[in-house]
């Protein structure tokens, strides 16, 4: 698919730069109807759309690595299928979202050597190690919390593919928290040496967690855009608050102490009062100096490179079984 | 508009109607038919820790979730197993999977074989598979209540797995020069195991009608898997045979290690539940 | 995707394979993990004839103002049994 050399309008207000194809598109966008794939969209709109579908698809991806590492050493097998199951998921998401990208005119290599050139980005809490296997508690119950949290609403987003695959995606990971709050909750109903686990990877992830719904308001250049699109639904900070309001309630029935000692309750604003988030650490991380960048992305890369003669032999095949058909 | 956050978040929880996990003992079983269903719960776990490993690893994403799939259903089988089999004893499947060191556990050595390369993972699941298909065919008329009811699950699952490994062994024996040499290499280095699965054990003596006898699977097996290696153009390898033992507890070197990881968390919160 | 007996087939998704036997195979991995299905048709993407959709306006405005294909169209006959 190329890309119609249609110059965007800045001022869809101003009739006299606003094409026929533009005009239909802002309508439908006004209506709060869906963009599909061979629809005409401003160029803004599909690169906005495919940096965002292939960095969430990258994030499925090696959002695989940190749990995957404990499969092998799941304590029982009951956690070990359903650790599997999650892991497992997650590739499916990221083929599903790959998919939605494609209908926007880039091609899954090309999304995969962007990821393993390390020219890509993915949410940066996959670059968070898991030590313990409370973190397979812990990534479920706050990590898998927030990213349902910034999902659901882009269910409705404008673009009709990315929307159909969240739905997919929520509807298949409506476990995922589930499970890891079961794991916590395990944890802390166990011997303090497991207690102490629990509380410890909190710690270490509720942070993070907090990061993933991105830079304050006031500091996110792309948001406003978005939010106009019909792409994103809710501001940063709203996610984010939101998210912290559901958390209170949930680590009090575990047991567990969010470690944020200026988190209160706000009678006059109805909601949470919480401590500054480090942004420091989190653009740290964000540019390749988080503490598993380096590993997480050179798993990827080996898997695709030792993985090369296989799919060069399953090409080979259907060629040849191709002629055969013809012959 | 703030207000459909909440609306939206957590809404759908699914309500479907849930299938049982694990199938459920009819009876419990004689101190011979415990030992039986480890070794076949043993295989099956062993082989699924295998695969895990591939998560996140295999050469495509559709080849994650497929190993992924297979993995979680030998899990599966290997968890209705090792149930059976402790119930005799007063042991949970945990307990069996997690506190038995390496000479009470009764795996082939086929399913402890490395992973090595995609091309020897496809042989390992082109001979387990095929194994394993023709011992649940037969299984599903045991005497034995339980196993024949776990069989009658396992046998269409495993049908899958078989189905899986003759597409790569056909794409990677046909596909190039590359792919071709490293499918003849894994089959050869994974063919010594092969003898070992139909070997009789004095226990399938006294297991008459409720075990499957190993031997008579050979006939099954070799007919369903020779004409795939003649399609791939494959010879059948010959020459080094495996002693086997692992139905006696003497193990291939690779169970050691594999154990050691899958045990190392459980060990050291003895106790402990997850 | 079929999901049960009965129903027809509705597309479910796209997926990446190098031919129609791993296609199909892919496609009971990829989206049957839960039950979703009982029998799949993959088709290759290039094989796929659509209308076209800068034409839409002129392929799907007939239909418009032909009310009278519709039950609801009868209103007179509201109250009358068995209709």
């Amino acid at each position: 698919m190329t890309i119609p050399p249609v110059p965007y309008a800045i001022d869809p207000d101003n009739a006299a730069t606003v094409s026929a194809e533009e005009q239909q598109f802002n309508d439908l966008i006004a209506a709060d109807s869906r963009i599909e794939p061979r629809d005409w969209m401003p160029d803004g709109y599909r690169k906005t759309l495919i940096r965002q579908i292939s960095q969430h698809a990258h994030s499925e991806i090696i959002g695989m690595q940190p749990e995957g590492n404990w499969i092998t050493r799941a304590p029982s097998l009951k956690r070990k299928a359903i650790l599997l199951a999650k892991v497992q998921d997650e590739a499916g998401h990221g083929l599903y979202l790959y998919s939605a990208a494609q209908t926007l005119g880039i091609s899954r290599d090309l999304m995969t050597e962007q990821l393993i050139a390390g020219k890509a980005r993915y949410s940066s809490i996959f670059n968070y190690p898991s030590p313990t296997w409370a973190d397979m508690g812990a990534i479920g119950w706050l990590v898998d919390g927030a990213a349902i949290c910034n999902q659901v609403p882009l269910c409705r987003a404008s673009y009709g593919p990315y929307g159909r695959a969240m739905v997919r995606i929520c509807k298949e990971e409506s476990f995922h928290q589930r499970q890891g709050f079961e794991i916590l909750l395990e944890l802390m109903n166990g011997t303090p040496a497991q207690r102490e686990m629990a509380q410890d990877s909190v710690n270490r992830w509720y942070w993070p967690a907090l990061q993933m719904f991105g830079p304050p308001d006031d500091d996110s250049p792309n948001s406003a855009q978005s939010m106009a699109w019909n792409i994103k639904r809710f501001s940063n900070d709203d996610l984010r608050q939101r998210f912290v309001g559901m958390l209170v309630p949930q680590a009090e029935v575990l047991g567990v102490t969010l470690p944020d000692p200026d988190l209160r309750w706000n009678e006059e604003k109805g909601a949470y009062d919480m401590g500054e988030i480090d942004w420091t650490e989190f653009h740290e991380v964000l540019a390749g100096r988080g503490p598993a960048n380096a590993r997480r992305l050179q798993r990827r890369r080996d898997a695709h490179d030792e993985g090369q003669w296989v799919r060069e032999a399953a090409a080979a095949y259907a060629a040849k079984q191709a002629v055969k058909a013809v012959a | 508009m703030s207000d459909t956050i909440e609306q939206d978040a957590h809404g759908h929880v699914d309500t479907i109607q849930l299938s049982a996990e694990l199938v459920e003992a009819a009876s419990v079983a004689s101190h011979d038919v415990a030992e039986y269903a480890l070794w076949l719960g043993d295989d099956s776990l062993v082989l699924a820790q295998n695969l895990g490993w591939w998560i996140s690893r295999a050469p495509e994403l559709e080849e994650d979730i497929a190993l992924g799939n297979i993995a979680l259903d030998l899990i599966g089988h290997a968890r209705s197993l090792l149930h059976y089999a402790g119930a005799e004893s007063g042991r949970t499947e945990d307990d069996l999977a997690y506190w038995r060191d390496e000479p009470q556990w009764r795996s082939a050595h086929l399913f402890e074989q490395p992973n090595g390369d995609f091309a020897h993972t496809i042989a390992r699941q082109f001979i387990a598979a095929h194994y394993l298909f023709e011992l649940y065919s037969a299984l599903m008329q045991s005497t034995d209540a339980t196993l024949a009811a776990i069989a009658a699950k396992a046998v269409k699952e495993v049908d899958y797995h078989r189905d899986h490994s003759i597409q790569w062994v056909l794409r990677l024996a046909l596909g190039t020069e590359e792919s071709r040499r490293r499918m003849i290499t894994g089959l050869s280095d994974l063919w010594p195991f092969v003898e070992e699965l139909f070997v009789d054990e004095p226990l399938i003596d006294r297991l008459e009608g409720a075990a499957v006898r190993p031997s008579s699977l050979r006939g099954a097996v070799e007919a369903a898997m020779f004409p795939v290696l003649a399609e791939a153009e494959l010879d059948v390898p010959r020459g080094f045979i495996s002693s086997g033992g692992g139905r006696r507890g003497d193990h291939s070197e690779n169970l050691g290690p594999m154990l050691a990881e899958l045990q190392v968390l459980a060990r050291a919160h003895p106790g402990a539940k997850w | 995707m079929r999901s049960s007996r009965g129903i027809s087939h509705t597309h479910v998704g796209s997926l990446h394979a190098p031919d129609a036997t791993l296609a199909v195979r892919n496609a009971r991995d990829l989206y049957t993990r839960r039950n979703e299905g009982v029998s799949i048709w993959v088709v290759p993407a290039d094989a796929i004839t659509t209308s076209d959709p800068d034409a839409k306006g002129a392929f799907f405005e007939s239909p418009a103002g032909k009310n009278y294909r519709h039950a609801s169209y009868y209103t007179k006959s509201e109250g009358v049994k068995h209709l």
